[in-house]
């Protein structure tokens, strides 16, 4: 590995942790705006999630009565593991300097970390509508996990590698790859599970106002300005970074791979413009979908999760048969 | 699904052209929200009415959202408290619990008569008072109930769009 190798890598994870961190509220007022044009609303515009931050940050924070450091520290913790994830994810760049954490069981575990300090955080509010809002999304999570890891497995037993850098260098490379039954299933599996786990119709609606309906919303009912900012915006990276993942996994075209040089750094502007249009689309479609559905009952939310499980594990026996 | 998608492509945009902006402007502690205000619903004791106006200020046809207002399930993520009736004996306490969570800079809506002077109900055995009896009242919306073309310019006064 040459020196400008790694210097194009470390431009390039810096490079897409800033445009996650920008780019994630854009891509929020994108697909309210989607959802507000087809139902035939003027909407609020794609700057809206942006100005309620910029808002939400000149407000008072808010400590409520009796909550302790775990409730203060969560924010932090959710906003500090979606940047960790946004730099170690291969978004723009397949040679990030943090290459050796871009592994599937880290990343599955990072997110998996924010989502469990904000359900204690949940807990510690003690509230009603804290705990049932923390207990949906363990259910949610713990069934959610598993077919992350099935279907991210299925896609690294050709590549022989965990790596996620390495499965999309290996896609590239063998773009057929992306039409064999393995990644067509292991990708509708993945694409119900980061539904579930960024809490989009059908399983958790994120406009309700209806606490009993609410999965993750209930989870943060408690938090006020500055700190709500934080949840939010952690919100909207993990979106980001979780359909990038779908994206860069399925269609990795336009990612700045391991060209030596500066033709890796001069490659780099092209890849972010590709991964923002790419989750763009993946946003609207998801956006657009939403029209015609109606969240599930939770009771029926485990079936939903257990189908795209199985999904998940047909992928993992077809890459182990298929081979 | 095909007959929804037919359906959406009939309809087209329901929403109302914006009417000119209205020239009254928010009070001072709230001009600095820019833009976005989240309000939190309080029924004090209404009869239903307001509340029914009001669910059309944020339906499609005058998508009050535009203008960077929305509805939020707790009154910790809201700037403005919107109340509706007057304050019941019961539901006193709960208002001056709900106006304490918000956090600073906070305003509050009195919306329709009932809010402004308890209306109709002034006097009657189980109301405590109008809303500005309980907690400090910012902007005050007239009618019973109001058209949701007064409570969308009361919106915009708050938002400044």
């Amino acid at each position: 590995m040459s020196g400008s190798t790694t210097l194009a890598g470390t431009v390039g994870a810096a490079a897409q942790v800033v445009l996650v961190a920008a780019g994630s509220p854009l891509l929020v007022g994108v697909m309210r705006q989607v959802r507000a044009r087809l139902e035939g609303r003027a909407g609020a515009g794609v700057l809206q999630p942006w100005r309620d931050l910029r808002k939400l940050l000149r407000k008072e924070a808010i400590t409520p009565h009796g909550t302790g450091p775990v409730f203060r520290a969560a924010p932090l913790v959710l906003a500090a593991t979606a940047l960790v994830a946004a730099g170690v994810v291969p978004i723009a760049t397949t040679e990030s300097p943090l290459d050796g954490a871009a592994d599937l069981f880290a990343v599955t575990a990072l997110l998996a970390l924010g989502t469990v300090a904000l359900a204690l955080a949940a807990l510690d509010t003690a509230t009603a509508f804290g705990g049932m809002g923390a207990s949906r999304e363990m259910t949610v999570l713990a069934l959610v996990e598993p077919t992350i890891l099935m279907s991210v497995f299925a896609l690294s037993v050709p590549v022989g590698s965990t790596n996620l850098g390495a499965i999309v260098n290996s896609t590239l490379h063998e773009p057929q790859r992306v039409v064999s039954p393995v990644s067509l299933l292991a990708a509708v599996a993945l694409a119900v599970v980061v539904i579930a786990e960024t809490g989009r119709i059908p399983v958790d609606n994120p406009a309700t106002h209806l606490e009993l309906t609410m999965i993750h919303e209930a989870m943060v009912l408690e938090y006020a300005g500055p700190d709500l900012a934080l949840v939010e915006w952690a919100s909207a990276m993990r979106l980001t970074v979780l359909l990038g993942l779908v994206a860069n996994l399925f269609a990795p075209w336009g990612i700045a791979g391991a060209d030596s040089g500066w033709v890796a750094l001069a490659a780099l502007p092209l890849a972010l413009a590709a991964f923002a249009a790419k989750v763009t689309l993946l946003g609207g479609a998801l956006a657009a979908g939403e029209v015609f559905m109606a969240k599930l009952r939770m009771f029926r939310v485990p079936e939903l999760l257990a189908g795209s499980f199985v999904l998940a594990l047909l992928a993992v026996a077809a890459s182990f048969f298929l081979a | 699904m095909k007959d929804l998608l037919r359906k959406i492509r009939k309809t087209g945009r329901v929403a109302e052209d914006p009417p000119e902006r209205p020239a009254e402007s928010a009070p001072d502690a709230l001009r600095e929200l820019g833009g976005s205000v989240q309000l939190r619903h309080v029924d004090a004791g209404s009869c239903n009415g307001c509340e029914v106006e009001i669910a059309s200020v944020f339906g499609p046809v005058y998508d009050a959202e535009r203008y960077g207002a929305r509805l939020v399930a707790s009154p910790r993520h809201a700037d403005a408290l919107v109340v509706t009736g007057p304050v019941t004996r019961n539901m006193e306490m709960a208002l001056r619990r709900t106006y304490e969570a918000v956090p600073a800079p906070k305003g509050v809506i009195a919306l329709g008569d009932c809010a402004r002077n308890c209306g109709v109900f002034a006097g009657a055995y189980g109301v405590v008072g109008a809303v500005r009896d309980v907690v400090p009242v910012d902007v005050e919306v007239p009618g019973c109930p109001p058209e949701p073309e007064a409570i969308v310019a009361a919106l915009r006064g708050l938002t400044g769009r």
